[in-house]
């Protein structure tokens, strides 16, 4: 990488010119903030000089909160009330929650993700990450003294449709722009692509607090393809801390614990999986709330008995991933390490020995996923000068379907699809006389629908009845940049439409979601283009006769430079409008519709009714 | 934006045939959704947003069926007006279809070992590349379609059986 970047002259960027523009690693257990300050990517630290903010927000019964580390420090005597890991239940319904029942929040169930009641009411997953993200841009728009322009947020690359939709409502929800939704191995694949000029094919293993995932990356000049990712969205340090939480209680056998106490005793188990990424043991010591003192030391070999089976979860999308880019283990030049829990020991082992070599830990595996977000966010504000930027193509994690009869899955867009990408599907009736059509939309890879994640059910209604079969129905889904879905759908001979956004079921009811349908379905004829060119064609004869008989009658109200520019736009006008492209004619019916606002008003100044005044020319009578 | 009247080939500026230059592509790929993609248009307004998102998609459909080889094949056939039939055509010839069903006993007796799976892979390729070599002669040499269009039922067969390889594989790995 250059050392200096020198511009052409004037072709360099006013320092006022520089868009502020911030990549947040929205993590399980910490989260960051980081921009690029002078072409180098920075994490921005708060007031007190910590880069990390852990992901923990506190609800006060007035209703204000705490986030970070005020909000940690008293994780152990408000547990109720203090959110930890709550990247684990985006987009989640309670059944999809790991160890619920250990978790001492209140939940509750609501269609499509989960809730939780505080004491300063009930709040969602989405609404408690965007108190995270408030920090975050509040940190960011002190630091840089400004506001920002945008934001790339980072999501795991396994995450599905509902978790991403819910982080960037969460993102919305806390003021911020989202440039775009990066996967993390890709963020951290950007941070280290750049440091380190690197070409040929990457693996990015990324084990975070709540969270796996692993992507196969080809890097060339000027191009970051992701070529193949897999992961487990349930998997990650939190589970970790768990094993050893459970192995305390085994241990100890204490009576019953009191929700502080679980608290407790997690924090202990974490304290002490962390302490076994140097040590050899951990003594745990702890007085839970009865008096009963725990005190237990754990050696490394029975720290890796006991999370074996975790270790070994992570080989078998390893091994997908690889499949599924076409590659074997003898392709890959280097592996990443990305992730606060890729420091324990057994991991490092255990990622080494599949892949034949050392893997690389050059890069803070804390930092590394916002540092790439910055520097992607740099780029997408435009921050870069053409040449100096690069291409980032990424996956759709999941395979995308379709409910058909019988409860099985009809695939429509495989999974690790470069997106954007787009596939249409044709449909018919099956009955005589059948007006609507229920479409049901999941994500998952397995046969049957109820192994997969419902994303989305909605009506198509208003198809004409014909005799079975004969209706054709056609229904695209659009996955875009950001890897969120819509659909729409469309009824051949008729020209009924549809079209949904596919929200996640929590922010709509099936009621709302097929009003949202009925208001969307129109009766469009078969080329709903050529129509509305029509109708603008009609529109600008409408202006044109109106605006020439107006000049008939009052002329004298303007001055020659006036009349000029005003027959110039009708001319205009008139031209544009026997041609075929209907945004010129718009344009050109704004434009006569403008410059003729004053001429309207004089006209209605003479006018003796001054009922008009206000009104544009061609709401008059004339 | 690209032109959405051009066909696949036509859209990387590549010959309209089966033997193709996998790297000529791919830089022409790299290159169009280069001056495409929403990442260049994130600062841009709703039209020219949706415009860079359908020009982008089109250009990965192009992309991914082009680079492999039974999709392009396929692609071809159809810019000839040759449907491949896959659905209502399966008459297949009787020596082929023994040569399946031999294939299929092979498989499902190594269902548990990942020797012997990956053994059968690597025949399998084998076969599957004469099987190519067939069809790039029919297809870029001889214009021979209705030959072409048999052979692409044929690797449609042979390429089920590796997915289901594949699957086996992974099943035995777990």
């Amino acid at each position: 990488m250059a050392l200096l970047q020198i511009s052409e002259p004037g072709m360099s960027r006013e320092p006022h010119q520089h868009r502020l523009a911030v990549g947040i690693d929205l993590g399980t257990t910490n989260s960051l903030v980081a921009t690029v300050r002078s072409g180098i990517a920075v994490v921005l630290n708060d007031a007190e000089g910590h880069a990390l903010l852990p992901s923990v927000v506190r609800y006060f019964p007035n209703g204000t909160t705490a986030v970070g580390y005020p909000a940690q420090a008293e994780l152990v005597c408000d547990p109720r009330n203090t959110v930890v890991s709550v990247k684990r239940f985006m987009g989640r319904g309670l059944k999809d929650v790991a160890h619920a029942e250990n978790c001492p929040y209140d939940f509750l169930d609501s269609p499509g993700m989960v809730q939780l009641r505080t004491c300063a009411g009930v709040k969602s997953p989405v609404e408690i990450s965007a108190e995270i993200l408030r920090t975050l841009r509040a940190r960011a728009e002190t630091a840089l003294s400004g506001e920002l322009v945008g934001a790339v947020i980072t999501v795991p690359a396994y995450f599905d449709d509902a978790q991403r939709q819910a982080t960037k409502d969460a993102a919305r929800l806390a003021g911020l722009n989202v440039l775009r939704l990066l996967n993390e191995p890709t963020a951290a694949a950007i941070a280290y692509g750049l440091d380190n000029a690197s070409e040929g094919v990457y693996a990015v293993f990324d084990l975070g607090g709540g969270t796996f995932d692993i992507s196969i990356l080809r890097l060339s000049k000027g191009v970051f393809e992701v070529l193949a990712t897999n992961g487990d969205a349930s998997l990650g340090g939190d589970d970790f801390d768990h094993r050893v939480f459970c192995w305390i209680v085994e241990q100890a056998r204490p009576a019953p614990l009191s929700d502080e106490d679980t608290r407790l005793l997690l924090t202990e188990a974490r304290e002490a999986k962390e302490h076994l990424s140097s040590h050899n043991e951990a003594r745990i010591t702890a007085r839970l709330g009865t008096g009963e003192l725990i005190d237990n030391t754990l050696p490394l070999k029975t720290y890796a008995e006991v999370t074996r089976t975790l270790v070994q979860k992570t080989i078998a999308p390893v091994k997908k991933a690889l499949r599924d880019a076409g590659l074997t283990v003898d392709d890959v030049n280097g592996v990443v390490m990305v992730g606060g829990a890729t420091r324990m020991p057994q991991i490092q082992q255990a990622v080494a020995e599949f892949f034949k070599q050392a893997p690389l830990n050059n890069l803070d595996p804390d930092k590394v996923v916002a540092l790439g977000a910055a520097i992607q966010a740099d780029v997408l504000a435009g921050n870069r000068p053409a040449g100096d930027d690069w291409l980032l193509l990424d996956v759709i994690p999941l395979s995308l379907g379709l409910e058909t009869m019988g409860g099985l899955v009809e695939r429509v867009i495989p999974r690790n699809s470069t997106i954007p990408i787009a596939k249409a599907q044709e449909f018919t009736t099956f009955k005589d006389g059948q007006t609507a059509m229920a479409i049901h939309v999941v994500q998952g890879e397995r046969e049957l629908v109820s192994d997969c994640r419902s994303l989305a059910r909605f009506e198509l209604r208003g198809i004409p009845p014909m005799v079975a079969g004969a209706a054709r129905i056609r229904v695209t889904f659009q996955v875009d940049a950001d890897g969120l879905l819509s659909v729409s759908a469309r009824e051949a001979t008729t020209g009924v439409e549809a079209a949904v956004a596919v929200k996640p079921s929590y922010g709509l009811s099936d009621g709302e979601i097929t009003q949202m349908l009925q208001d969307s379905v129109s009766h469009s004829g078969d080329d709903a283009q050529a129509r509305a060119l029509n109708e603008q064609r009609v529109e600008a004869r409408r202006m044109e006769e109106a605006v020439t008989a107006a000049l008939a009658a009052d002329a004298d109200l303007l001055t020659p430079a006036e009349l000029a520019d005003i027959r110039a736009a009708l001319a205009a006008l008139v031209e544009v409008a026997s041609g075929s492209d209907r945004g010129a004619i718009t344009t050109a019916l704004e434009r006569v519709n403008k410059i003729t606002e004053p001429f309207a008003a004089r006209r209605m100044d003479r006018s003796i009714d001054q009922a008009f005044k206000g009104k544009k020319l061609e709401d008059m009578k004339i | 934006m690209i032109n959405f009247q051009h066909n696949h080939f036509e859209l990387f500026g590549l010959p309209q045939r089966f033997h193709l230059d996998l790297a000529q592509m791919e830089q022409a790929y790299r290159q169009i959704q280069s001056q495409v993609h929403p990442d260049r248009y994130v600062q841009a307004g709703d039209a020219e947003r949706r415009a860079s998102m359908q020009s982008a998609t089109q250009v990965n459909e192009a992309y991914r069926t082009l680079k492999d080889p039974l999709t392009r094949a396929r692609y071809l056939l159809a810019l000839q007006q040759v449907d491949v039939e896959s659905e209502n055509n399966t008459a297949m010839p009787a020596e082929f279809l023994m040569q399946q069903m031999q294939w299929r006993e092979a498989v499902e007796e190594a269902a548990d070992q990942p020797e012997a799976l990956a053994e059968l892979e690597l025949r399998l390729a084998g076969e599957m590349k004469d099987h190519y070599a067939e069809l790039e002669r029919s297809l870029d040499s001889d214009g021979d379609y209705a030959l072409a269009a048999e052979s692409v039922r044929k690797l449609m067969f042979l390429e089920r059986l590796r997915e289901e390889i594949g699957d086996a594989l992974e099943r035995s790995d777990a």
